[in-house]
């Protein structure tokens, strides 16, 4: 799959979404769209429960989260929390994972990154087929918490509180770490994959050596394919290796389809009448399909930037520098330097502080560590997905909020924000409108 | 690197001609004529799909009138009649982006029906958490317009929130197909277009409404993009195709039929069906017209290349054709397209026939019926590589990407 994808990379570099509101647009040349357009009809089209006439497309569940790719990543953009009272955490996934402390336990977290809740594992699947119940309901309630900027404007932040309801498999281990995330936007995930590790591992700084107060760490993830150790760069915790596992992971943890890197279905030893259900094959998505899944995901292409003659732009973009926010945003990479689209990540790890930690360490990244979000596509969000709610759960209303909740090692760039007139702000989000 | 312009040899010609007969003899054939060639074919494709579409709408207008057996059918079949120029059309798609921000609206699929109207909801998967999946507008309240439609197309996001266009009237015209008899299509009864007591399945006005509003859409679709490709119409994307750089031209000619033939054709249209063995994912699946679609898809490729299309009256629009410009460069390039095209519509042409035996696509694609499957696998392998050879054509003609990166219609 790897060389696959090695030589088609060349065909990722697209100017902009231009003629379509859905970035979904299969590009690239001719010989590419097969396997983009075979791929793109298994990311969008419902998976149904076996046994089906669709030999195929048959396996979801038992127990799931959603049906499709696509209702969780819409138009392969950014989830978001419920927007409404009536909405679910369709594109929210819940993780769950409890302290390891056995042997086994510990075994788990070399492999998983994390020891699973022992009854609903290490993900909350809302819905069961065939009258299966689903494990549970997760819902947001919301505190205000107010701040203010130096030139005295107010503003008032969303900090959430998960709750579960309807818990119908017995109640949650005692130590139960709860993790809430969106889903991200899948721009140029090739090109995040072609990165190779020692580009990112140049920037780490894991004991901020420099003492600049930024670290910059690598996860270090299992990598199922090679059996082997590798650099975590996918997912809110970089706790993926690869498009391929990613893939597979959420094929599995959300639809319910197994695969040859998840052979087993999402049911723990605890949920028998689980196991009792009828497969759609074992696996379920043979792996030339995921294949072109894989590839689909892997060739969604990166937006143009707009408006990057604007003075405001350009003005937003020094002030990106000089808040040091490009310490850990960091525009892009040596392999990435001779096409048009910057990441703007380093895809490490970093303190992000108490504010928004999860307390849910998952392999190297601890309770307070995120991995660097890409912010290429990021001011496209409410022309792509309808919402501008952004962060790893989503909290933060619009990119202002998304700013205010950085702490830990960003601190010292949030209080630059903090200290900026009325109008340095504004040229700020501009910058990050254009990207 | 030849230029575009240059003077076609007669001796390099003349291989291509003794295949491919219906080739116009020309001493000189220059990127100029060929894009003349290709803005006729394009204009008389639309036309003819408008021509069509305007019957469509009196067949439906008298089954609205006066809902039987017979005006359901002639309806039914003036939608197979339309569909058939709609169809050879589709090779202007992907690189013409007039084409490509209309098409959307005329021919989008697979569609989640439960938007529309009734479903039978044992046989029914839509998307998760598509709230718009079981909307059933006609069983609603919203005034049924045109605007309404519109509206709804794509709602909420979901590409399968298809409200208009080919597919929606044909759901409405044949209902959904269960496949209880292999042979059968969707079996919607015309009653669901009476009037008064007699009614099916409720809303039969509404029903009736909707069906009405989509086919004027329809119309006024295919009237718009006949116009575009209209002879003395300044300004429209005919006239700007003509002031294109011959390079980018030829670039969107050939893209085009690249993108139709691999990604669209063989790959989404066909291969996901096969290899889901789904009907779903069937593209004409209420009145089981696939067949056909593979066909007239797979002739629109050829029409683009040979240079010739044969309207719905008869008649033949022929010209300087790409063929004969890629000859003057690489007459073996151009042979060798011209003889897998011919391959190509050979096979496709063998999965019309089973369906005209009563082996419609959705019996062919059943994981059991080997013949069947490989019957489709032969025709998405022929697609497969005659893709190898439009390139292969764009290389001759001095094109060494048909990456959309480096057209403006992509925005660059």
């Amino acid at each position: 799959m790897q060389a696959t994808l090695a030589i088609t990379l060349g065909a990722l570099l697209l100017p902009g979404i231009a003629n379509s509101s859905s970035l979904s647009v299969a590009e690239g040349t001719p010989q590419q769209h097969e396997g983009f357009a075979i791929g793109g009809a298994f990311f969008q089209q419902p998976w149904v429960s076996s046994p089906a006439s669709t030999t195929a497309r048959d396996g979801l569940g038992p127990l799931f989260k959603a049906n499709s790719c696509i209702a969780c990543h819409v138009q392969h953009g950014r989830g978001h929390p419920p927007l409404t009272d009536t909405e679910n955490f369709l594109s929210t996934i819940v993780k769950l994972s409890i302290p390891a402390h056995s042997a086994a336990q510990q075994t788990a977290v070399k492999t998983l990154g994390i020891a699973p809740e022992p009854t609903y594992g290490d993900h909350l699947q809302t819905l069961g087929i065939k009258g299966l119940p689903g494990e549970g309901t997760p819902r947001f309630t919301y505190t205000e918490v107010h701040g203010q900027f130096k030139d005295g404007e107010t503003y008032t932040l969303l900090q959430p509180q998960l709750h579960i309801d309807g818990l119908n498999y017995g109640a949650l281990h005692p130590d139960t770490q709860f993790s809430p995330r969106v889903a991200p936007p899948l721009f140029g995930m090739g090109l995040l994959e072609s990165i190779p590790d020692a580009e990112i591992l140049a920037n780490a700084d894991p004991d901020d050596h420099n003492a600049d107060g930024i670290s910059g760490k690598p996860n270090q993830v299992w990598d199922i394919a090679t059996q082997q150790t590798k650099l975590g760069r996918f997912s809110w915790k970089a706790n993926q290796p690869s498009i391929l596992q990613q893939t597979a992971d959420a094929f599995r943890n959300d639809i319910g389809i197994t695969s040859i890197l998840f052979p087993e279905q999402p049911c723990t030893t605890a949920q028998t009448a689980c196991h009792a259900l009828p497969e759609g094959g074992k696996p379920e998505i043979p792996a030339n399909l995921l294949e072109t899944v894989v590839f689909h995901v892997a060739h969604q292409p990166v937006p143009s930037r707009r408006d990057t003659d604007d003075p405001q732009v350009i003005q937003g973009q020094k002030l990106f520098n000089q808040a040091g926010c490009v310490a850990c945003h960091t525009p892009t990479f040596p392999a990435l330097a001779n096409q048009p689209h910057q990441p703007y990540s380093d895809l490490l790890l970093h303190d992000m502080g108490e504010g928004l930690a999860d307390k849910r360490p998952d392999f190297a990244a601890s309770g307070n560590e995120w991995r660097t979000p890409p912010l290429w596509g990021i001011g496209l969000t409410e022309k792509l997905s309808g919402h501008t709610r952004f962060l790893h759960d989503g909290r933060a209303r619009n990119l202002l909020e998304a700013i205010l909740w950085h702490g830990g090692e960003a601190e010292a760039a949030k209080q630059h924000v903090l200290s900026m007139h009325k109008s340095e702000r504004e040229a700020l989000l501009r910058f990050l409108n254009s990207l | 690197m030849k230029s575009l312009s240059h003077i076609v040899s007669a001796a390099l010609l003349g291989g291509v001609l003794c295949t491919t007969p219906l080739l116009v003899s020309a001493e000189t054939v220059t990127a100029k004529a060929v894009m003349e060639t290709y803005v006729n074919l394009a204009h008389a494709g639309f036309s003819d799909a408008f021509t069509t579409a305007k019957v469509l709408q009196e067949k439906i207008d008298a089954l609205i009138a006066n809902p039987s057996a017979e005006t359901q059918q002639a309806a039914q079949d003036a939608w197979l009649a339309a569909r058939k120029p709609y169809s050879q059309t589709e090779a202007f798609r992907f690189s013409n982006k007039n084409v490509d921000d209309w098409e959307g609206q005329v021919n989008a699929w697979p569609l989640d029906e439960g938007l529309i109207d009734y479903v039978k909801t044992d046989a029914y998967d839509h998307e998760e958490g598509n709230q718009f999946a079981s909307a059933n507008i006609i069983a609603g309240t919203d005034k049924i317009d045109v605007e309404l439609l519109k509206s709804l197309h794509e709602k909420g996001g979901s590409e399968a929130n298809v409200a208009t266009g080919y597919h929606a009237i044909e759901f409405l015209l044949w209902g959904q197909d269960f496949n209880e008899d292999p042979k059968d299509a969707g079996k919607r009864p015309h009653t669901d277009y009476a009037k008064g007591d007699v009614c099916t399945n409720g809303n039969c006005e509404r029903r009736a409404a909707y069906l009405k509003a989509a086919t004027d859409l329809l119309v006024a679709d295919m009237q718009q993009m006949a116009d575009d490709w209209a002879d003395g119409k300044a300004g429209n994307y005919r006239s700007g195709f003509l002031a294109l750089d011959e390079k980018e031209a030829l670039r969107r000619m050939l893209f085009g039929m690249g993108s139709l033939s691999l990604g669209e054709l063989a790959g989404e249209r066909m291969n996901v069906a096969l290899l889901a063995h789904s009907q779903e994912d069937e593209h004409s699946c209420f009145s089981d017209n696939t067949h056909h679609d593979i066909a007239e898809n797979a002739r629109s490729i050829q029409n683009i290349f040979n240079g010739t299309y044969t309207r719905t009256d008869g008649t033949t629009v022929t010209g300087a054709s790409l063929a004969q410009l890629v000859a003057s460069n690489d007459a073996k390039a151009s042979e060798t397209l011209v003889s897998k095209l011919a391959d190509t519509k050979q096979k496709a042409e063998a999965i019309v026939d089973a369906a005209k035996n009563g082996e419609n696509f959705d019996q062919q694609i059943l994981p059991d019926n080997k013949d069947g499957n490989k019957r489709i696998k032969a025709a998405i392998a022929a697609l497969r590589s005659q893709t190898g050879d439009i390139e292969a054509a764009a290389k001759a003609v001095g094109i060494d990407s048909l990456n959309p990166e480096t057209s403006d219609s992509f925005g660059g």
